[in-house]
């Protein structure tokens, strides 16, 4: 479903990712963890064409998006929904609008239609009734949630989640861990998640990748990667810091 | 090299000044046309349009009409004390509604546009894009052209002109009330002067600019936000440079399109 191939990024003379090589197959849910700062949002932007690579390739279903025009790029995006680090609600806009944003656009459905289903995605990120409330007048993790909604309530093939559950409280975060399983399950999508929560990683995944300087470090089962004797994912699952290994 | 060295701190600044210009109207080109596959490929969203069509025309009113009203009487003013002085009051009229009509109409309703809805329309999407609000659109597969850029182009496509006329109007009419009510020149002569010396064509090549002018800032306003980085800062730096490009640009256009409706419409 999705192949990236020896993909090189810098940010000016800052190397981002060197290389970094993986696949995900179609239904899969996959976790990357890495280190505050690795590149694993800027990975995630690339599996969905938002940045493009300096060098190496991103393919999804076979076809390069390093090709693609960005009006081509839209159409394959069609397929995937993404949740941002910080949401990326747009502020402009209020929750209905910004969570029926696809599905308004599409002018496929009813306006009815439309609002029930909103409701409906509402209520299973938790947040009934807030329909009428501005991003602004909401705090960090409702945020959170309402992109989440935004994200998957037009039943994409592919979900991209980062750090969905950075900022919420502990049971909430288990009820979105617990949705994002459900979505994951039920829809039958492909689920690729950022987390440093190795609670919520052994919920939503069933791999795991490890990011780290660049590269694709370990990629294995998730209780395989979680129990992993290898010192650097020992240290980073277990959250051990070495005098060597300080820092953010 | 020893003089290389020291000529550098004159030719770097000139040489970036060069490139930054380039640059620019690079992006703006290539942003031109993505406007033109736009239009080709869909359909422009009405609901946007009018929204913008509210915020850029609607709302402008106040300052267009306070400029274009600030300028006619005081070019009415001057021009008389001046002419005055050889007993020519009753060309004040003439003078003031040429000036007005095809030069100082539209460059200063464009340059209040530029200020109120240019800075607005960069800081805008520049926020949008800071805060990946147009990473999100383009996830969303909305192209952030279409939904963004070109309701805006169209708003001030349409709004320009007609603040354009309103800018021109109010000017006249305050002139006329400065220089027929306060320095008591004769209405007849003031009218009949003005109606011989002003031209059809001047107002319509201030419409013309205006029209020009209007693409100019939502071009030049909407590349700085889309290409907007950094922070809050970024932010503040598109919006100054979306308006200094702007009124630049506009200055400069102006001299030209003079210079070429006047060729134009001799012949
Ligand atoms: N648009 C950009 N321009 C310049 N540098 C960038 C940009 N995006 C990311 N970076 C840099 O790339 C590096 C990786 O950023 P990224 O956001 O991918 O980290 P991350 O692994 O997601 O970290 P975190 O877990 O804290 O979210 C950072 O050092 C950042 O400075
Ligand atoms: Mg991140």
């Amino acid at each position: 479903m999705i192949e990236v191939r020896d993909v090189h990024k810098s940010f000016g003379t800052q190397k981002v990712l060197r290389g970094a090589t993986l696949t995900i197959a179609k239904g899969e849910a996959v976790v990357i963890i890495g280190r505050s700062g690795g590149g694993k949002s800027v990975l995630l932007k690339h599996l969905i064409g938002l940045l493009p690579p300096d060098r190496g390739s991103v393919l999804v279903a076979g076809e390069d998006l390093a090709c693609m025009d960005e009006r081509r790029l839209l159409q394959v995006r069609r397929r995937f929904g993404m949740l941002f680090q910080m949401a990326a609600l747009f502020d402009s806009l209020n929750v209905y609008e910004n969570v029926s944003f696809v599905l308004r656009r599409e002018r496929r459905h009813t306006e009815g239609e439309i609002r029930r289903q909103v409701a409906e995605a509402l209520e299973m990120v938790e947040l009934p009734g807030i329909e009428e409330k501005l991003p602004s007048e909401l705090s960090g993790g409702m945020r959170k949630r309402v992109g989440l909604a935004r994200a998957i309530i037009y039943r994409p093939e592919i979900v991209l989640y980062d750090e969905p559950t950075t900022g919420l409280d502990p049971v909430a975060g288990d009820r979105i861990d617990r949705l994002i399983r459900r979505v994951w399950e039920q829809l039958h999508v492909t689920s690729i998640a950022v987390t440093h929560d190795m609670k919520s990683a052994r919920t939503i995944s069933n791999r795991i990748l490890m990011l780290h300087e660049g590269v694709i470090y370990a990629d294995g089962p998730t209780d395989s990667i979680l129990g992993s004797s290898d010192p650097l994912l020992h240290r980073f699952v277990n959250g051990i810091s070495t005098p060597q290994n300080e820092g953010p | 090299m020893c003089r290389g060295y020291l000529l550098r701190p004159v030719f770097n600044p000139i040489y970036q000044r060069i490139t930054s210009f380039l640059r620019d109207l690079g992006e703006v080109s290539l942003l031109g046309a993505e406007v033109v596959r736009s239009f080709r490929l869909n359909r422009p969203s009405w609901k946007d349009f009018v929204y913008q069509l509210h915020f850029i025309g609607v709302k402008s009113q106040s300052v267009v009409i306070t400029t274009g009203a600030a300028t006619g009487m005081v070019l009415c003013a001057q021009t008389y004390f001046q002419f005055h002085k050889v007993k020519m009051d009753t060309a004040t009229g003439a003078v003031v509604s040429v000036g007005m009509s095809s030069e100082l109409g539209p460059v200063l309703a464009a340059l209040m546009l530029t200020g109120r809805v240019g800075a607005a329309m960069a800081a805008e999407l520049g926020t949008m894009k800071v805060t990946e609000q147009i990473d999100a659109l383009r996830t969303l597969a909305a192209h952030p052209v279409d939904t963004l850029v070109v309701p805006r182009l169209l708003a001030l496509l349409v709004s320009a002109p007609l603040l354009t006329a309103e800018a021109i109007l109010v000017g006249i009419t305050a002139s006329w009330l400065i220089g027929v009510k306060l320095l008591g020149i004769d209405s007849a002569y003031y009218l009949v002067n003005m109606n011989r010396y002003t031209i059809p064509e001047d107002v319509f090549n201030g419409l013309v600019k205006s029209v020009v002018f209007g693409v100019i800032i939502a071009m030049v306003s909407c590349n700085k936000g889309l290409t907007c980085r950094g922070g809050a800062e970024g932010v503040g730096r598109a919006t100054t440079e979306a308006v200094v490009i702007a009124s630049i640009s506009i200055l400069v256009t102006n001299f030209f399109l003079t210079l070429f409706l006047a060729r134009l419409i001799k012949g």
